[in-house]
């Protein structure tokens, strides 16, 4: 039995390892086919996904082509693609390093009170990027600009990269470091060559939804006065009367990111490392710091300060010295959470689903097309939550009169949005879940749809509660879809925090509800940091699994 | 098959566990379920009889407590939907005659027109419009104005002294205010302010304006976070309405405010009066109830909830004192551009596009 463990456990996330799918086919002396019923409805879910692209196209067929390209062809479309390509670059850059940095020290040294600051490091994700750019915006109107979108962004984004790192070296191999020091590396230089670049995948994994996520934010950089695509698109939609040439705008950050995920997949490819062999989980040591440990403290404690301390100070200060904090905020705060978590909770559960058979198509029968099919639904996770919005709104005016305004249009809009990150933490949960505990099963005589519901629903269940957290918490925080697709009458958390702080001065009303949100989206955070955290390491489900088997 | 209870020789904790697994499962699955059915059976309801449709460009605060008002009064609920005033009308725009709007309530004019020119506003009765002074409605009765703003200028007098102000707007332009000036060249407030300097200049001297603007100014993303920046003596003088400066105020408090406002004298383009109005949509089905809704908003009670709260607009209906606060508007002495030459926003955004500052 703990060889059956261990090989289910073997890769890291080798969820699109073609080498691995060959290696079994060789083994069972055949290629298996994929089961055309899961690969029908994956198709199926790929091409509901990717509507809004079709969308986009045909509102700017609408608008006429000529006016696309008189908005497209202007030397202000160069600085906005030059001050987003430059902020992507940079940031992506800095949250792989401040990422990576803070894991290896909560992971791997003997950092003072590390379990403390491992949970605080993910936190800071609950703090929505518009909380955060107007809370450092407000109190130091020097955070502006290029570098205040910079230092606001990795501050929001890093824990994307630090969150999968630090499970990836909480799982390393610490048997392969040291090899690599008995052959006469340096403590660093064993560190960087064989645990950072093991994790290399990992890492990537986490620069790509970094950059695809900052390419379609937008209340941060409206706070801190930095122009990127999404924010020109915004300006069009409020200044021109034209939203299909405003929308028509994303087909630029479309096409950047068909860009960003052809680059990723290029390194994917290159980077591919395995565990040579099933062996034992063992215990690192961790490294004793020496002279750097007050610094590496400071470090991290200041991280943390930034990205999550000062923003929920802010917060605070505002509900309690704010002249409009008077305002009767309790019922509709009430109101406005209930359907926020609602609404979320909705998308969160249904893109969860969705994300279930493409993993499967592309984890357990991995072909070209069904990686590219996989890899594509990223796409629109680059396109801006406003853009979304507009598409749906424009299809649904015209011909799908019953959905307009209805809260499914809501929660397909934050299925469509957030459906790249449920799927990535179902892959690498399906990537862990051995498909030998399933013919095992079956070997055992069981039927096929039993299996799935007693075995297979039970190993994947903590990825796709990972995934549904993800999606939860991610649209708690969505602004400008929610704005335009929102049913009439209904406010959520993040509508009225925009209505009082952005469309009045009204920071002392504002703060309750930006407060609430960062409340509503602890819970989830923590899950998902409970996951990563035993993502590489056995699935507890495995041995109450097989014990129920036999 | 045991599958319930800790399996032997198992530690508790991993029994635990499982536990609180399942149950996370089904406190997650199962409440969200229902939900998604109890959304579907409630939105399958539809509003009562009884129910307008607001599309509300105006700040929230202001209309919850003139809603709040009507409800009382008739007894009529009013469902309220709020964003930017120019995606709503992008958003009635693109519903035509479908659309689900009774009452259009906006910040500024061109929105209206555009409406108008496109025949979705239905014509008010002359009791309605009657109560309002001609210069603020429409010239077609298809909307009525509720409340004014007029364009001024935030100044930090420590950076710039009051004698030293620009009395034109259009001398902004000139290098001595390089790097002085801040401006929110997206916000809906300042495409009307670009749009009455056309109408008064002729574009060609709207497009010098807006070059010389692009060379001296520090964009904004709006006119809140302008008057922010003056007062934290970030950039010397800022373009905006009025009323900013004093929610301000309103919110860090008088002794936390380092700028001050000042109106451009004689009339000048850039004190333009911007009307926030309403209109009934002509696509509407309850246009007895919409009609009752737009007339309270130009009636004295509402008109009186308008002068007193935190709005700090200028209330249209003639003989109602505006909040204290605020100087009279014979005061101000504002330009007054006919709504009908400030148009529609479209010249005026096509010239921000093509001075690139858009």
């Amino acid at each position: 039995m703990r060889a059956v463990a261990a090989n289910g456990g073997t890769g890291r996330d080798t969820g699109h390892d073609g080498v691995r799918g060959s290696l079994r086919a060789f083994v069972s002396g055949r290629r298996r086919h994929a089961p055309w019923l899961l690969a029908s409805v994956s198709i199926v879910i790929a091409l509901v996904l990717l509507s809004p692209l079709g969308l986009i196209v045909a509102q700017a067929a609408q608008a006429g082509w000529g006016q696309l390209w008189s908005v497209i062809d202007r030397p202000f479309v160069a600085t906005l693609l030059w001050n987003t390509v430059r902020l992507a670059l940079v940031v992506t850059l800095l949250a792989a390093v401040v990422g990576t940095g803070a894991a290896w020290l909560t992971e791997r040294t003997v950092l003072f009170g590390r379990r403390v600051w491992a949970v605080l490091l993910i936190v800071p994700f609950v703090v929505p990027d518009f909380v955060l750019a107007w809370t450092w915006s407000s109190v130091f109107p020097a955070v502006h600009g290029y570098w205040g979108a910079v230092l606001v962004m990795t501050l929001h984004l890093y824990p994307l990269v630090y969150l999968p790192m630090a499970a990836a070296f909480r799982a390393a191999d610490p048997g392969q470091e040291e090899a690599a020091r008995g052959l006469g590396l340096s403590r660093w230089a064993a560190w960087l060559r064989i645990s950072v670049r093991q994790a290399r995948s990992t890492l990537l994994g986490g620069c790509l939804l970094v950059c695809l996520a900052l390419l379609a934010y937008y209340g941060g950089f409206e706070d801190l006065r930095y122009q990127t695509f999404t924010t020109a698109i915004f300006g069009e939609l409020q200044t021109q009367f034209a939203p299909a040439v405003a929308s028509s705008l994303s087909l630029v950050l479309v096409a950047l990111s068909v860009i960003v995920l052809g680059g990723e997949a290029v390194f994917r490819e290159r980077g591919r490392l395995q565990r040579s062999g099933p062996m034992a989980q063992r215990a690192q040591t961790p490294i004793s710091l020496g002279r750097l440990g007050v610094p590496a403290l400071v470090a991290v404690a200041t991280l943390v300060g930034f990205a999550l301390g000062f923003p929920v100070a802010v917060v605070l200060y505002w509900m309690v010295a704010g002249g409009s904090s008077a305002l009767p905020a309790a019922v509709s705060l009430g109101a406005a959470a209930g359907y926020t978590a609602l609404y979320s909770a909705l998308g969160a559960l249904v893109a969860t689903a969705l994300a279930l058979p493409i993993a499967m198509l592309a984890t357990r029968h991995p072909r070209r097309w069904s990686a590219a099919l996989e890899r594509s639904t990223f796409i629109v996770q680059a396109i801006p939550g406003v853009v979304i919005g507009l598409a749906l709104v424009y299809v649904a005016s015209r011909s799908l009169g019953f959905l307009y305004q209805s809260p499914e249009l809501l929660v397909a809009a934050y299925v469509l949005m957030f459906f790249p990150l449920g799927l990535v933490a179902v892959s690498s949960s399906v990537a862990r879940a051995s498909p030998r505990l399933e013919e095992i099963a079956r070997s055992l005589g069981k039927g096929p749809w039993s299996v799935r519901v007693s075995v297979t629903l039970p190993l994947l269940a903590p990825g796709l509660l990972a995934a549904y957290c993800f999606v939860f918490l991610s649209a708690v925080t969505e602004l400008t879809a929610t704005l335009l697709l929102v049913p009439t009458g209904v406010q959520t958390l993040a509508t009225q925090f925009w209505a009082y702080a952005e469309q009045g001065v009204s920071f002392g009303a504002a703060a309750p509800y930006a407060a609430t949100m960062m409340v509503m989206s602890v819970i989830p955070v923590y899950l998902l940091g409970r996951w990563f955290d035993r993502r590489f390491l056995a699935q507890p489900g495995e041995r109450s699994v097989l014990e129920v088997l036999t | 098959m045991r599958r319930k209870g800790p399996e032997r020789g198992e530690p508790a904790w991993h029994a635990l566990r499982r536990w609180a697994w399942q149950s996370v499962l089904r406190w997650l699955v199962v409440p969200t379920t229902l939900a998604l059915v109890t959304v579907t059976l409630a939105s399958c309801g539809g509003g009562s009889a009884n129910t307008i449709t607001l599309y509300n460009g105006q700040h929230p605060q202001l209309t919850d407590a003139l809603v709040a008002a009507f409800e009382k009064q008739t007894g009529i609920r009013v469902q309220i939907r709020t964003d930017d005033g120019i995606v709503l009308a992008d958003e009635i725009l693109q519903e035509g005659s479908s659309s689900p709007a009774d009452v259009y309530f906006t910040e500024n004019s061109p929105e209206l027109m555009m409406l108008t020119e496109h025949h979705l506003l239905a014509k008010l009765p002359a009791s309605i419009v009657n109560q309002i002074p001609r210069r603020y409605d429409s010239p077609t009765d298809d909307w009525v104005g509720v409340a004014l703003r007029v364009s001024a200028l935030a100044y930090d007098p420590s950076l710039v002294p009051r004698s030293a102000l620009p009395r034109h707007l259009l001398d902004l332009a000139q290098p001595q205010w390089k790097g002085k000036v801040a401006i929110a060249p997206t916000d809906s407030d300042f495409v009307p302010l670009v749009g009455a300097v056309i109408a008064t200049y002729g574009k060609q001297t709207a497009l010098q304006w807006l070059r010389g603007l692009k060379a001296n100014a520090a964009l904004y993303q709006d006119d809140e976070s302008v008057v922010a920046a003056v007062n934290r003596g970030q950039v010397a003088i800022g373009i905006i309405n009025q009323y900013y400066w004093y929610r301000l105020r309103l919110e860090v408090g008088a002794g936390a405010m380092h700028s001050k406002l000042y109106f451009f004298p004689n009339r000048d383009v850039g004190a333009i009066e911007n009307i926030s109005g309403a209109a009934v949509l002509s696509s509407s089905r309850r246009k007895a109830d919409a009609e009752r809704f737009v007339a309270f908003l130009v009636s004295a009670e509402a008109q009186r909830i308008l002068a007193s709260g935190d709005d700090y607009e200028y209330p249209a209906r003639p003989g109602i004192a505006p909040n204290p606060a605020l100087p009279p508007l014979s005061q101000v002495n504002p330009a007054m551009i006919d709504v009908v030459r400030l148009g529609n926003d479209r010249p005026a955004a096509a010239a921000l596009q093509e001075a690139g500052l858009t």
